[in-house]
C-alpha cells in the first residue's frame, strides 16, 4: 500500500513538474519567444554564478563533515606511509589550486560573458603564446609530480631493509592464511597440489622439506613496531588484494605469481587505539580485488606488538608441521596412530612425484 | 487548448517544414524505414533509443545496489516480489548485489556510453557535417546496428539464467571470471556475457571502419581535414581507438572462452578451489588477461570521452559566438591524447606485482596525459572569455561537462601517479574519479549532444523548461554523490563491498551512504523526466521553423529541416571556410559554404 501511495506521489510530482514546463511554452508563446529566452538565460545565468557559490560552501562543508572520518587526521602507521601521505597533501595543494582556479574562471566567465544586448562576441581564434604557456606550466608541475612519485615508488618496490621479517599471505576466499618462516629464517617449499584442507596443509607445505618443519602458520599476523616486515604474498584461488589502508599499502594476491610488499609499522594496536581514541581499533587486512560473492567478508587481522611480546607470542606457536603431524610434536610423545603414518606417506609420494615433474 | 495549437500558433511558418526532400524517391516500407534502416540517421536514433534502454536499466540497477548500501539493514518486501530469490526478505542478497554491480558497469561503459554516445552521434554527425550523403557503408553501418541488438538481446537474457548474470565487476578479471566453481555468477552468466561482449566488438569494428572511410574519403568538395568541426575530429580519433584496440580485448576474450571451455591454461595456474581440489591447469599467467583488457580499456575511456568533448566543443563555440580558440591546439590535444591513449594501460595495474621499472615508464606516460587535457580545459574556458553566451540547455550540459572533467581529471592525477596509487587503488576514491570523469561527463556531452541536435533529429525542439531542471537537479545531484565518495577513498574503503558494518575501519559512513543513496535516487527519477521530455516532444514539441535555429556555421544545418535519406535536395553544399568564423568582421556568423570575401581580415 506504501508502496503505491510512494509511486503516486512520485507520478503526481511529474505530472506538476511536466504542467509548469508545458505551461512555461505558452508564456513563451505570449510574451515572444525572444524575450522569453532572453529572460531563461539571465535566469540561467545567475544561477551560473550562484552554483559556483554554492558549489564552493559545499566543497567546504563536506570536509568540514567527513575529514575526521578519513585515515589523514592520524597520519600513516607506517613509516613509509608518511611518504604516502606527504606526497598526497603536496598533490592536493596542486590540483586543488587548479581546481579552484578552473572551476571560478568558468562558471564566473558563463556568469559575467551572458548574452547582452550591446556585447559583441570578441573574435580570438588562437594565440600561441597562451597556449605555450598553458602546456609548458601544466608540464613542469607534473614533472615535480612525477619525480617525487617516482622516487617513493622506487622506494617502495625495492628491496627491503636487511634487518626486515619476512611473512608469507595467502588469500583464499575468503579469508587470509599467513606464514611464517621459524627458527631457520626460511620458507619450507610448497605445492599447491598438496593442499589438503581436511589434514591441516591448507597452503599445500612439502612435509618432507625438513626447511619447513619450523614453520608457522597463524590466524592472526603478528608484526613488530619499528621492523621492517617484507610480505609474499599470493593466493590458492583468485585474484585477491591486501588492502593495509592504515599502513598505505595495497598488493595483489595472484594465483601461481607471487608478489611482495614491505613497510615498517610504526605503531602498536595498543597506540593505535590511543591515537584514534577508539577502544576497538584493530588493523584490518581487507581484500581489494572483486574475489566473489563472499569479497566483502574477506578480512584479515593484524596485531602490531613490540619485540617482546611478538617473541611470547611467537614461542606459543605450534609448527604447522607438528599441527598436521601432533604423533611428532615431543610435547605429546604417544603412539603414532596408523592412519597418520599412511597420510603421511601419502603427502610424501605426491610430494616425489611433484618434484620429479618440476 | 492543445500543446500543438499553442506552440504552432506564428502563421506561415510551418510551411517548409513538410515541404523538404522530394529528390529520392525510392519506395520505403516501414521494415526498410524503421527497422533494417540504411539511413545512418534511422541508426543513429536506434543507436540512441536502445542506448537509452540501457541507461535506464543500468540506472535502475545502480539504484537497486546503492538501496543495499544506503540502507543495509532495512527490508523492502517489494524487492522480493521484483526479484524473488535474489531478494528474499527483501533485502538483496550478496550475489544479486554483485551481479547488479557488474551488469551496471558492462552496461555503462559499453551500450550506453560507447553504442549509445559515439553509435548515436557519429552515425548522425559524420555524413552531415562533411557532407555525405551517406556512410561509406549504409549496408555494414546496419549491421553494427544489429550487431549491437544481438549483443543486446544476449546480455539481457543473461539477466535471467538460473546461476544468475556474470558477477566478477566488469573487468571480468580471470581466474574469477574462468572458474564457475568459484562463484556461480561464472557459469552459463558468464558465457553469456563473454558472447554479448564478443557481438558488441563486432558491431563496434564495423561502424569504426565505416566512419574512418567516410571521414577520410567522403568529405565534400572544399572540406579539407583542417575544415573539419571539432566533432568529427573527435569521432575520427574514437574510431580509429576503437579499431585499433578492440581487437585485442576481442583476442583477450577468446583465450578466457578457451580456458573456460576447452581446458586450456592461458590464464590459470597453481589454483586449488575449495570444494573441488586443485585444478589440473598450470602454467598460465592471470595478468596476461589484465593487460589484454587494459590494453582495451584505458583507449576505451577515450572512446567514451572524446566524442563528448567534440560535441562540447562545438557547441561552446556556438553558443558563446566566438570561434573555438585554438583550432590546431584541439586537433593537436585530441591526436595527442589518442595516441597516449595506447600507452597507459598498465596504470589499472600498479598494484599487480608489476615490474617497478615498467610501472615508472607508465607513471610518466599517464601524466603527461594531463597536459594535453589541461590544453584543452583553458582552450574551452578562453571560448568563453569575452563571449556572447547563450544557455541553450545544450549549452548548459557543455558548461557542466567541462566543470565535471576538471574535476575528475585533477584526481586522475592522483591516481597516475604509482605511489600514491598504492593506497587510493580499488577504493571508494577511484569510484569517485573514473564516475565523474568519464561517467558523469560523457554522459553530459551526451546529453549536451541531444539537446543541441535534437532539432536535426526530429525538426522539434525539446522542452526548455524540463532541460534546464534536468541540468540543474543532474549537475548538483552528480557533485552530491560524487565528491564525498573521494572522502571514502580517502578512508581507505574498498570498491566493490556489499557491507561494511563489520570493518572496524570503514563503518563510520553510514549517514553519508544514505545520503549518496538517496542522491542517487533523485537523479534517476530526473532522468526519467528527460526520458519523458524526448519522446513526448519527438510527437508534441516545439516545431522547428527555420532552417538554422542556433546560427552555427555546419554543413548540418544547411540541409532541410527534416532531411530525407541523402541529407540534400539537389547538390551537396561546397565548403569555403573553416567551422568556427563566428563574430568575425563584425558578422554574427559566416557559414560554411559561404565564399571566402575579398574584405575578411584573416581566413582559415
Amino acid at each position: 500500500m506504501t508502496m503505491f501511495l510512494t509511486i503516486a506521489v512520485i507520478v503526481l510530482i511529474f505530472v506538476v513538474i511536466f504542467q509548469i514546463a508545458k505551461a512555461s511554452e505558452y508564456v513563451a508563446v505570449l510574451k515572444g519567444a525572444e524575450t522569453s529566452r532572453k529572460q531563461n538565460n539571465k535566469i540561467n545565468g545567475f544561477l551560473m554564478l550562484a552554483f559556483l557559490v554554492l558549489g564552493l560552501i559545499g566543497v567546504w562543508y563536506c570536509n568540514k563533515e567527513l575529514y575526521g572520518k578519513t585515515l589523514l587526521p592520524h597520519g600513516s602507521a607506517s613509516v613509509e606511509g608518511e611518504r604516502v601521505d606527504s606526497m598526497l597533501w603536496v598533490t592536493l595543494a596542486l590540483t586543488g589550486l587548479v581546481f579552484i582556479l578552473t572551476q571560478v574562471l568558468l562558471f564566473w566567465f558563463a556568469y559575467k560573458y551572458q548574452e547582452k544586448e550591446n556585447r559583441k562576441a570578441h573574435f580570438f581564434p588562437h594565440s600561441n603564446t597562451l597556449e605555450l604557456i598553458w602546456t609548458i606550466i601544466p608540464a613542469v608541475t607534473l614533472t615535480i609530480l612525477v619525480v617525487i612519485g617516482l622516487r617513493n615508488w622506487f622506494l617502495f618496490t625495492g628491496e627491503p631493509p636487511k634487518n626486515a621479517m619476512v611473512v608469507e599471505v595467502t588469500g583464499r576466499q575468503f579469508n587470509w592464511m599467513y606464514r611464517y618462516p621459524g627458527k631457520d629464517g626460511t620458507f619450507g617449499k610448497k605445492y599447491f597440489r598438496n593442499i589438503d584442507d581436511a589434514n591441516n596443509n591448507p597452503l599445500g607445505l612439502l612435509w618432507d622439506d625438513a626447511m619447513g618443519h619450523d614453520d608457522v602458520v597463524a590466524q592472526t599476523m603478528y608484526l613488530v613496531k619499528g621492523r621492517p616486515v617484507k610480505l609474499i604474498i599470493g593466493s590458492r584461488d583468485v585474484v585477491h588484494d591486501v588492502g593495509l589502508p592504515q599502513f598505505r599499502m595495497k598488493m595483489d594476491a595472484v594465483p601461481g605469481t607471487p608478489t611482495t610488499l614491505w613497510f615498517t609499522p610504526k605503531y602498536t594496536t595498543k597506540e593505535m587505539r590511543e591515537i584514534t581514541g577508539n577502544p576497538n581499533f584493530v588493523y584490518e587486512l581487507s581484500c581489494d580485488q572483486m574475489c566473489g560473492n563472499g569479497h566483502y567478508s574477506m578480512k584479515g587481522s593484524i596485531e602490531v606488538v613490540d619485540q617482546e611480546e611478538f617473541d611470547v607470542w611467537m614461542a606459543k606457536q605450534k609448527s604447522a608441521y607438528l599441527t598436521a603431524f601432533p604423533d611428532k610434536d615431543p610435547a605429546n610423545a604417544k603412539p603414532a596412530a596408523d592412519s597418520t603414518k599412511t597420510a603421511a606417506a601419502k603427502t610424501e609420494a605426491t610430494a616425489v612425484k611433484s618434484t620429479a615433474k618440476m | 487548448m492543445s500543446n500543438e495549437a499553442v506552440v504552432h500558433a506564428h502563421p506561415g511558418l510551418a510551411h517548409e517544414v513538410h515541404g523538404d526532400h522530394h529528390e529520392h524517391h525510392h519506395h520505403e516500407t516501414f521494415i526498410t524505414k524503421y527497422v533494417f534502416s540504411q539511413d545512418h540517421k534511422m541508426i543513429a536514433k536506434q543507436f540512441l533509443i536502445t542506448g537509452m534502454v540501457w541507461a535506464v536499466l543500468g540506472g535502475l540497477m545502480s539504484v537497486l545496489f546503492r538501496l543495499q548500501l544506503g540502507y543495509p539493514d532495512a527490508t523492502f518486501p517489494w524487492l522480493e516480489d521484483i526479484l524473488g530469490k535474489w531478494a528474499k526478505g527483501g533485502r538483496i542478497s550478496d550475489s544479486a548485489y554483485y551481479a547488479l554491480v557488474t551488469t551496471h558497469g558492462t552496461v555503462l561503459v559499453f551500450f550506453v556510453l560507447t553504442a549509445g554516445l559515439s553509435g548515436t552521434f557519429a552515425n548522425f554527425l559524420i555524413p552531415l557535417q562533411v557532407g555525405a550523403r551517406d556512410m561509406a557503408s549504409p549496408f555494414m553501418n546496419m549491421l553494427s546496428y544489429w550487431f549491437f541488438f544481438i549483443a543486446s538481446v544476449v546480455m539481457l537474457s543473461s539477466l535471467f539464467v538460473e546461476t544468475g548474470p556474470f558477477s566478477g565487476g566488469w573487468t571480468a578479471y580471470p581466474p574469477l571470471s574462468a572458474l564457475g566453481s568459484a562463484s556461480p555468477g561464472s557459469k552459463t552468466g558468464m558465457d553469456l556475457w563473454l558472447i554479448a561482449m564478443a557481438l558488441f566488438v563486432v558491431s563496434s569494428l564495423l561502424g569504426g571502419l565505416n566512419y574512418i572511410a567516410t571521414i577520410l574519403n567522403m568529405r565534400t568538395k572544399g572540406m579539407s581535414m583542417t575544415r573539419l568541426p571539432l566533432t568529427i575530429w573527435a569521432l575520427f580519433f574514437t574510431a580509429v581507438l576503437g579499431v585499433l584496440s578492440f581487437p585485442v580485448l576481442l583476442s583477450g576474450f577468446i583465450l578466457l572462452i578457451f580456458d573456460r571451455n576447452f581446458g586450456t591454461s592461458f590464464y590459470l595456474s597453481d589454483i586449488f578451489v575449495s570444494g573441488v581440489g586443485a585444478l589440473p591447469n598450470e602454467g598460465g599467467s592471470a595478468i596476461l588477461y589484465q593487460h589484454l583488457f587494459w590494453f582495451l580499456g584505458h583507449p576505451e575511456v577515450y572512446i567514451i570521452l572524446l566524442p563528448a568533448m567534440g560535441m562540447v566543443s562545438e557547441i561552446l563555440s556556438i553558443n558563446s559566438r566566438k570561434p573555438i580558440f585554438g583550432y590546431m591546439a584541439m586537433v593537436g590535444s585530441l591526436f595527442a591524447i589518442a595516441i597516449l591513449a595506447f600507452l597507459v594501460w598498465a596504470h589499472h595495474m600498479f598494484v599487480t606485482g608489476l615490474n617497478p621499472f615498467l610501472g615508472s615508464v607508465f607513471v610518466l606516460l599517464t601524466l603527461l596525459i594531463a597536459v594535453p587535457s589541461a590544453i584543452k580545459v583553458f582552450n574551452w574556458l578562453t571560448t568563453l572569455w569575452r563571449g556572447n553566451i547563450r544557455f541553450t540547455p545544450g549549452m548548459m550540459f557543455a558548461i557542466g561537462f567541462v566543470s565535471l572533467f576538471i574535476s575528475g581529471g585533477l584526481t586522475g592525477i592522483w591516481l597516475g601517479n604509482s605511489a600514491l596509487d598504492i593506497h587510493l587503488h580499488d577504493t571508494y576514491f577511484v569510484i569517485a574519479h573514473f564516475h565523474i570523469v568519464m561517467g558523469v561527463a560523457s554522459m553530459f556531452g551526451m546529453f549536451a549532444g541531444v539537446y543541441h541536435w535534437y532539432p536535426k533529429m526530429y525538426g522539434r525542439y525539446l522542452n526548455n523548461t524540463l532541460g534546464y531542471i534536468h541540468f540543474w537537479v543532474t549537475i548538483a545531484g552528480a557533485y552530491m554523490i560524487f565528491w564525498p565518495m573521494h572522502y571514502q577513498g580517502l578512508a581507505g574503503m574498498p570498491r566493490r563491498y556489499y557491507d561494511y558494518s563489520n570493518w572496524e575501519s570503514f563503518k563510520q559512513f553510514v549517514e553519508l551512504n544514505r545520503f549518496i543513496s538517496t542522491v542517487a535516487m533523485i537523479v534517476f527519477a530526473v532522468q526519467i523526466l528527460f526520458l519523458f521530455n524526448f519522446f513526448y516532444s519527438i510527437f508534441k514539441g516545439r516545431k522547428v521553423t527555420s532552417q538554422n535555429p542556433w546560427g552555427a556555421t555546419t554543413l548540418e544545418w544547411t540541409a532541410p529541416i527534416r532531411p530525407g535519406h541523402g541529407n540534400w535536395t539537389g547538390e551537396i553544399p561546397e565548403v569555403h571556410r573553416w567551422a568556427y568564423d563566428y563574430g568575425k568582421d563584425g558578422k554574427d556568423f559566416i557559414p560554411q559554404t559561404t565564399p571566402v570575401g575579398s574584405d575578411e581580415s584573416e581566413h582559415h
